[in-house]
């Protein structure tokens, strides 16, 4: 039996009820697929009654997605009803876990990082970065693309934005991680939610070291600066503070590090569209587009309505949780054919939910598809043949969709 | 018909539009730098946000009060204005021929 049937077949013994997408061994193993189509098809807004985070509703087509993404008054964010995660997380506090209008000013406040002249500047070192990286990588030997690539890459623009010492970026990269990491995952770097706490703690001491000297400095363009020079941040509580450095760790680390692997990985399953974009790289552009859709870096965003309301035919109630799946959108086939496999001609790839929609839409948007593009761009310029030696292996979590291992081998 | 861009840096861009469509779907044929309309016409994304030109704008009509459109223009990346649209809001119709349209800088 091939692997995708003897997984429909899983899927099919067990009826729709007890299916609880929130675990994480569904996307360690690579197996959600055929899960995510059963709901789409039989019970696209599915209640989850029992999950270690408790009951909560997972919405799993792109239509319904898109509009609880975009109602943001019966679906709040706030930290105060529990955030944007499964697990209620009241101690995040930063602007993604607030709604408007602090949202909105706080938001703002912090989108000069990723204005288009900011952008302009930071895509001469990020093309460099990525010539020295791929240069440096070893010819005909195997190598982890997502360690030597992808991390390295995602860090060093991280060390940029906060302002951090190069050469202690891989520090960014394990706060970041400390940060998400899911407590049953056997290889988590940590065991308990006082660590998770300890680590974040040193994380913090080193941010505000970092703040205070911003703060007597003339402003520059790392997000230390912009926040210390924030007149909305002045009276910040230390959570908020925290939280804000921590969103822009895990927003710039585990996002687009993910469709870095993920686009290397999705050209292997579809050689021919490779050979398309080498012998037309104006399609580029819709091909990054393309990748962070395939992607889905972030798998889900919970929300938690704040009136009685619906949510295609089922009645949802004040106060329940509920998890728009972006994996799930972004495989839907009434919006996007063939959506398991990577199609950089798609027509509408640029309408994927992997940035989500409506107004906590991804702030770093342009710049992970500029990353990407750059990436993308070097490889070609060199001509590189990157041959994937083993389909990747995948972190132990329920909400990024992190490649961990993918071996490749380049041909020199 | 023509629907007129106003860009930050001075260039003007005329492009022809079909009636029954909207304004982002003549920026982005056209490759207008800054809309970018990556939701597809939802108001869900805010990356086609414009300045409706002081001529037109009682023509075209204001973001309705309360409406998704609205919240959306408020978290834009420019400054919300009192002709801040979203280019996927305005439909194409015969008395919008000749619609000046301003790019808003940084977007």
């Amino acid at each position: 039996m091939s692997e995708t049937a003897a997984k429909q077949d899983r899927v099919k013994q067990d009826g729709i009820a007890p299916i609880n997408v929130s675990e994480p061994h569904l996307y360690r193993d690579d197996i959600w697929q055929p899960i995510f189509a059963k709901l789409r098809a039989e019970d696209p807004v599915h209640y989850v009654a029992d999950s270690r985070s408790g009951p909560f509703w997972a919405v799993t087509k792109y239509e319904d997605i898109v509009r609880v993404d975009t109602d943001p008054k019966s679906f709040s964010s706030s930290y105060k009803l529990g955030g944007v995660t499964l697990d209620d997380r009241t101690t995040s506090q930063s602007f993604m876990q607030m709604d408007a209008p602090d949202h909105t000013v706080k938001r703002k406040a912090v989108t000069p990082i990723v204005a288009p002249k900011s952008l302009k500047q930071m895509e001469v070192l990020i093309r460099q970065r990525a010539a020295n990286v791929l240069d440096d990588l070893p010819r005909n030997e195997e190598f982890n693309w997502v360690d030597d690539v992808s991390i390295e890459l995602t860090s060093m623009m991280l060390a940029t934005l906060f302002g951090h010492p190069l050469e202690e970026r891989r520090q960014l990269v394990h706060w970041s991680e400390v940060l998400t990491a899911d407590l049953e995952d056997p290889d988590s770097p940590i065991s308990s939610e006082e660590e998770r706490l300890a680590v974040m703690r040193e994380f913090f001491m080193s941010m505000v070291g970092k703040w205070e000297k911003r703060k007597s400095e003339e402003p520059s363009h790392d997000i230390v600066s912009l926040l210390a020079h924030d007149p909305g941040m002045a009276d910040a509580s230390l959570e908020e503070l925290t939280s804000t450095f921590g969103l822009f760790l895990v927003g710039g680390n585990d996002t687009t590090r993910n469709s870095m692997s993920g686009g290397v990985w999705g050209f292997a399953q579809s050689p021919d569209e490779w050979t398309k974009l080498t012998h037309n790289p104006k399609l580029l552009g819709n091909a990054v587009s393309e990748i962070i859709r395939f992607q889905t870096p972030v798998m889900y965003e919970r929300r938690t309505a704040t009136c009685d309301t619906e949510i295609g035919d089922k009645k949802i109630a004040k106060g329940d949780r509920v998890a728009m799946y972006y994996i799930s959108g972004n495989q839907d086939e009434s919006v996007f054919d063939e959506a398991e496999m990577l199609r950089i001609e798609r027509s509408n790839a640029r309408q994927h939910l992997s940035f989500g929609m409506g107004p906590h839409r991804c702030i770093g948007s342009r710049l992970a598809e500029m990353q990407l593009r750059v990436l993308w761009e070097e490889i070609l310029a060199r001509d590189l043949k990157i041959e994937v030696l083993e389909k990747p292996s995948y972190a132990f979590s329920n909400l990024v969709r992190s490649p961990v291992n993918l071996p490749v081998r380049i041909k020199g | 018909m023509q629907i007129i861009f106003n860009l930050a840096d001075g260039e003007i861009i005329t492009t022809k539009a079909e009636e029954g469509s909207n304004v982002m779907r003549a920026a982005v044929d056209n490759d207008v730098e800054g809309i970018y309309g990556d939701c597809g016409g939802q108001a869900a994304c805010a990356t086609c946000h414009v300045y409706v030109h002081p001529d037109w704008i009682d023509k075209v009509g204001r973001a309705e009060e309360g409406s998704v459109e609205e919240s959306m223009l408020e978290g834009a990346p420019a400054d919300v204005e009192e002709n801040s649209r979203l280019a996927c809001q305005i439909e194409c119709n015969a008395s919008l021929d000749g619609l000046v349209v301003i790019v808003p800088e940084g977007q």
